[in-house]
C-alpha cells in the first residue's frame, strides 16, 4: 500500500506513538486486503466497548492509547457491560464496575459520541449514498452496506479505531467493489424473524464477500437487522442484495434442510428460565410493535429488552416504556443481549430468545443453552 | 512458502493446524490460550506457543481484542498463517506484534498439524 509522505511520517512515529499505532494497524490491514491507498472516512462505529469483551489487556490498552489519541471524525460507540440505572440489580463485582468506568472514560476522553448502541443506524441521520464510513459491529457494517447504500468493510475493533484517529481507511474489497460474487435461493416458505437470522447465519458461513439472496421481496426492519446480525457472526460477509437475477457464478439454495441444520446447531434447549430481546438492540419502531403485541398480556417470566438509550427515552416520552414495563418488561440501555456479563449460569440455565447472534454467544461465551423461537411465539408463549 | 508477509517476525515451531475458519471471540479463552468452541475441531487444545494455521478469522469485530488479549496473557501463539487474512486477524496480529503470514495455497495443503516448520 503506497502511503503519502505525511502518513509514512506518522507510522515512523514522527507525529506521536497513538498515530503510529493506528497507522501500524491500517498498514497491515491495507497489505491483507491489497490496498493501494488510503481513503477519507467520515463516521467511524467502534467495537470494544464491553469490559466482558475487551478484558483487563484491552481496559489497559484504551487507557494508554487516550492519553494522546484524539478521534479525527464522528465516532460512536458499541453497547457497554451494563445500564448504570439497573446496575445494582445484577450483582456485578466492583472490579467489572471499575474497569467498566475507565473504559467509558477513555473513549469520553477521545472524543466519543456516547451512543453505547449496536444499531448507530437507527439512531443517527445517514450521510449521503456511498460515503464511506468504518463500522466495526458486524451488524452494523451489514446494515450500512446493504441497506444503508453506505461504504465499509466489515471493519475489525482497532481498524475502526485506526480510522477514527486518523479519518482514513485502506481502500479495499467492499469500498472498491462489491458486487456479490454468490447468489442463494431463498425456498423456506412462510418465513419470520428468526428463518432470516438461520438465512444470514447460513449465508455467513457460505458467501465470503457480498451475497445476492433471490425469492425475498421486502423485509421489514426486524428481518433485516436479524439477518445482518447473523450473517456477520458466522462469517466474513459483509453485505447482501436482494436480487432475483444474480449474474453471480455460484448459487445454492437454502431448503428447510438447511435451515433446519443451523437450528439445530444453535438451538439446545426446548425452553428458557429467562428471556432476552435485543441483539441487535431493538429500535423504536420495534418496540412500539412489541407493545402493541403485548397488549393486555403480561410475561409469566423474566423478561429483558436491551434497547439504547436515545430510543428508550423516546419511547418512554410516547408511553410505549411503560406498556412495556407493564406487560413485564425490564428496559435496559447503553448495553446488549450480545455478550452480556448480566446474564450468567450462576442465575440461569437456559435463556429463550429470537435472535441468532444472541444464541451463538451465549452459547460460547456465557455457557448458556439456548431456546430459540420469532417474537410472536415467545409473546404466544411466554405471556398471559 | 510465504505468499505475503502481513506482520513481520521470524520463528520457528510446531503446528496447530485448524481446518476451520475462527472467530476469535467466543472461541478462544483469552486468559489461557484454549479453544472453548466445542463445535471447533481444535476443541480443547491451547494456541499457546504454536503456530496457529488456520483458514480464515471469521464473526466479531471484537475478536482484535481477544488477539491483543492473548499476547499481553503470554498465551499467543508464535505466528499465525492463513489462507485469507481478513481485518480482525490481520489488526490484532498488527497491534499485538503476532507475525501474520498469508501462505500459498499448495504450501498450506501441505503443512500438516504437528510439523515443525518456520516462517518468516
Amino acid at each position: 500500500m503506497e502511503l503519502t509522505r505525511e502518513e509514512e511520517k506518522s507510522l515512523n512515529g514522527e507525529h506521536g506513538e497513538s498515530l503510529q499505532i493506528a497507522y501500524r494497524i491500517l498498514s497491515a490491514v491495507g497489505e491483507a486486503t491489497d490496498a493501494e491507498r488510503l481513503v477519507p472516512i467520515h463516521w467511524a462505529h467502534v467495537s470494544g466497548v464491553n469490559y466482558n469483551t475487551i478484558g483487563d489487556a484491552g481496559e489497559e490498552f484504551l487507557a494508554n492509547l487516550s492519553k494522546n489519541a484524539k478521534f479525527k471524525v464522528l465516532t460512536t460507540v458499541n453497547p457497554m457491560g451494563y445500564d448504570k440505572d439497573s446496575v445494582e440489580k445484577f450483582g456485578l463485582d466492583e472490579n467489572f464496575i471499575q474497569k467498566q468506568e475507565s473504559i467509558r472514560k477513555s473513549y469520553t476522553k477521545m472524543g466519543m459520541t456516547a451512543s453505547f448502541s449496536c444499531i448507530p443506524y437507527e439512531i443517527y441521520d445517514l450521510p449521503r449514498e456511498d460515503t464511506q464510513v468504518s463500522f466495526a459491529e458486524s451488524n452494523a457494517a451489514i446494515y450500512a452496506n446493504s441497506i444503508g447504500h453506505l461504504k465499509t468493510n466489515k471493519e475489525s475493533a482497532f481498524s475502526a479505531l485506526a480510522s477514527a484517529i486518523t479519518g482514513k481507511s485502506p481502500y479495499s474489497d467492499l469500498r472498491k467493489d462489491d458486487s456479490p460474487n454468490m447468489s442463494i435461493s431463498m425456498k423456506v416458505q412462510d418465513p419470520n424473524e428468526l428463518t432470516f437470522g438461520l438465512l444470514g447465519y447460513f449465508a455467513g458461513k457460505v458467501a465470503d464477500k457480498s451475497v445476492a439472496i433471490s425469492g425475498v421481496k421486502n423485509l421489514d426492519k426486524r428481518c433485516n437487522k436479524s439477518l445482518c446480525a447473523s450473517m456477520g457472526t458466522s462469517g466474513s460477509c459483509g453485505k447482501f442484495v436482494l436480487d432475483d437475477n444474480s449474474n453471480a457464478s455460484e448459487k445454492v439454495d437454502f431448503d428447510e434442510k438447511e435451515m433446519q441444520n443451523v437450528f439445530d446447531e444453535l438451538n439446545t434447549a426446548d425452553s428458557g428460565d429467562l428471556i432476552t430481546l435485543g441483539s441487535p438492540q431493538l429500535g423504536l419502531e420495534e418496540m412500539t410493535d412489541l407493545a402493541a403485541m403485548l397488549k393486555g398480556r403480561s410475561f409469566k417470566k423474566r423478561c429483558l429488552i436491551f434497547c439504547p438509550r436515545a430510543i428508550q427515552e423516546q419511547a418512554r416520552s410516547l408511553g410505549y416504556a411503560g406498556q412495556l414495563e407493564s406487560a413485564g418488561c425490564e428496559l435496559l440501555s447503553d448495553c446488549c443481549t450480545c455478550l452480556t456479563p448480566l446474564v450468567t449460569k450462576k442465575d440461569v440455565d437456559s435463556v429463550t430468545t429470537n435472535s441468532i447472534k444472541g444464541a451463538y454467544y451465549f452459547k460460547n461465551s456465557n455457557g448458556l443453552d439456548v431456546n430459540l423461537k420469532p417474537l410472536s411465539e415467545i409473546v404466544g408463549d411466554e405471556t398471559s | 512458502m510465504t505468499q505475503k508477509i502481513i506482520v513481520q517476525g521470524k520463528v520457528t515451531g510446531k503446528v496447530l493446524k485448524s481446518n476451520q475458519p475462527i472467530n476469535f471471540l467466543g472461541t478462544i479463552d483469552k486468559k489461557t490460550g484454549e479453544i472453548i468452541d466445542k463445535k471447533h475441531d481444535l476443541y480443547g487444545k491451547t494456541i499457546k506457543d504454536s503456530i496457529l494455521i488456520f483458514p480464515n478469522g471469521i464473526g466479531s469485530s471484537v475478536g482484535a481484542y481477544t488477539i491483543y488479549s492473548i499476547k499481553s496473557n503470554n498465551v499467543s501463539p508464535l505466528a499465525m498463517a492463513c489462507q485469507k487474512v481478513d481485518l480482525t486477524v490481520a489488526s490484532g496480529c498488527a497491534l499485538a506484534n503476532i507475525p501474520l503470514f498469508i501462505l500459498e495455497p499448495d504450501e498450506y495443503d501441505k503443512i500438516k498439524d504437528g510439523d515443525e516448520i518456520s516462517l518468516g
